[in-house]
């Protein structure tokens, strides 16, 4: 596998920015109660760590080691300011959904993180095939407890009824915890659990050990 | 991206390919030189854009009121019949006095109650609705029919259990039977207060009375489900299940807006015109 699409297949399930890594789980929590929001907030997650890991590449090797991350964060945030005002320009009713969360990219681990660890040292082409990586494996997460969600929560997909919700007359008890937040948190606890018992080397190390006590150091 | 490319260039021409990164000057120049380029990449984004969004903005308004006046239709273009169906006046709250300004439909009614020129504080003891301050001007839009008065189309808020819930409240010609009630934006609970935008539940406003023959607002909301047999049942819509808070919000939304605070000074000279 050549250097640029390692760094893109990596991180989609072996190097998952969410299930190997647990980082941007905010959004993850807050975006995913329907799947059309899940989708654009994916699009726009990708978008900017794309670019973001570009843009930073390009300049590395002239960023005052000093004013590193203020660099990186001024690159990021004028991205998703941009981002942003796109949103609100073309996707209206989408943006109006999504609300401060586009703006809470800037803040998004994951974009960070890729610009550090991997922007910082690598070549704009490689940078810019981890980025859409990155956020490839971040929106595959997404649209899993998104549909997930949607489906059980709401009874329907990108706003399409599929199972007849019984206050419009139809069988389906929604489940109503599926669309706040936590449910999101069990959702991708569950998936972390069956990521890691399908790749066992994401398992990590114990940092501790329990150890049984001794009979003579009971007292 | 390109921002990097005005670096690069900058770095050739100022020989600051050679200069060591960490040097004060070299730290200085990326920073100030990183700032110009973003700074023009944002505000050109946010200038460039600002027509599309404005306009986005006045047609999710227009698209909403449609929906309330049930004139709203995904195949027609949403300005046309917004402007062949629709009138926006704009009243004094206080007297019910249609008041002229120019362009009607650019009145921003959220905009004006944080001016303090143009709103009022409300009283805490007739504060229902939670909003603390109010626009002196509302604008209302008006659905007429070969000159008649079809429907009278009113913007309502008020606080719920966690946001500010807006929405639009159509009445008919009487200016006391609800012909349809609208929510565009609320925060409450998904699946449980979230609901006010159900349009099952909203159907059951339709023919319900707001004013009783002492001309009070005492339209509202109540636990479980009205049926023909529940006493003054024109006056009762069925409360929310599992959202308490949210429904005592939409009653005080709907009792302040439509009280002497709100919408009832206009509502009485549209009563007393038609009489």
């Amino acid at each position: 596998m050549s250097d640029n699409t390692k760094a893109l297949v990596d991180p989609l399930v072996d190097n998952n920015p969410i299930t190997l890594q647990v980082l941007g789980i905010c959004s993850a929590l807050a975006v995913t109660s329907n799947l059309a929001t899940a989708l654009i907030m994916c699009l726009a997650l990708t978008a900017v760590t794309a670019f973001s890991n570009v843009g930073i590449s390009m300049i590395r090797n002239h960023i005052p080691g000093s004013i590193r991350i203020i660099v990186q964060m001024t690159i990021i945030a004028s991205l998703v300011i941009v981002v942003d005002q796109l949103l609100k320009a073309f996707a209206y009713d989408v943006s109006k959904q999504l609300s401060v969360f586009v703006g809470l990219i800037i803040t998004n681990c994951i974009v960070m993180g890729r610009a550090e660890a991997f922007a910082m040292k690598n070549p704009p082409g490689a940078s810019f095939m981890d980025g859409i990586g990155n956020g490839l494996g971040y929106s595959i997460i997404l649209i899993a407890v998104g549909v997930i969600r949607e489906l059980f929560g709401s009874g329907s997909l990108l706003g399409i009824q599929i199972l007849e919700k019984v206050n419009d007359g139809g069988w389906y008890v929604p489940n109503g915890m599926l669309l706040l937040p936590p449910s999101a948190f069990f959702i991708i606890g569950l998936l972390i659990w069956g990521v890691r018992t399908w790749k066992r080397d994401q398992v990590e190390a114990r940092d501790f050990k329990i150890k049984r006590l001794q009979e003579s150091e009971v007292h | 991206m390109s921002e990097v490319n005005e670096n690069g260039q900058e770095a050739k021409g100022g020989g600051l390919l050679a200069m060591s990164n960490d040097s004060f000057a070299k730290t200085i120049i990326v920073a100030v030189g990183l700032c110009l380029f973003c700074s023009i990449l944002v505000s050109a984004a946010a200038v460039g854009l600002r027509p599309l969004q404005l306009k986005n903005k006045e047609l999710d308004m227009k698209k909403n009121i449609l929906q309330v006046a049930e004139l709203y239709d995904e195949g027609t273009s949403i300005e046309v019949v917004f402007d062949q169906k629709i009138e926006t006046k704009i009243i004094e709250l206080s007297s019910g006095e249609y008041v002229d300004i120019e362009n009607p439909e650019s009145f921003d009614q959220r905009k004006a109650s944080k001016d303090p020129a143009e709103s009022v504080a409300i009283p805490a003891d007739l504060d229902k609705a939670g909003i603390r301050r109010k626009a002196t001007k509302a604008p209302v839009y008006l659905v007429k029919e070969n000159d008649e008065l079809k429907l009278i189309i009113l913007p309502v808020h008020g606080y719920g259990l966690w946001s500010t819930m807006y929405g639009f409240l159509a009445l008919e010609s009487d200016a006391t039977t609800v012909a349809g009630i609208n929510f565009y934006d609320q925060g409450e609970t998904p699946g449980l207060g979230g609901e006010v935008v159900n349009p099952k539940w909203r159907n059951l406003w339709k023919g319900k009375k707001v004013y009783n023959t002492e001309g009070e607002a005492i339209l509202a909301l109540v636990k479980g489900s009205v049926t023909d047999a529940t006493a003054n049942a024109e006056y009762k819509v069925d409360g929310l299940a599992g959202a308490t808070l949210t429904s005592v919000g939409v009653t005080n939304l709907i009792q302040y807006w439509l009280g002497r605070e709100g919408f009832a000074p206009y509502l009485e000279k549209i009563k007393k015109e038609r009489s």
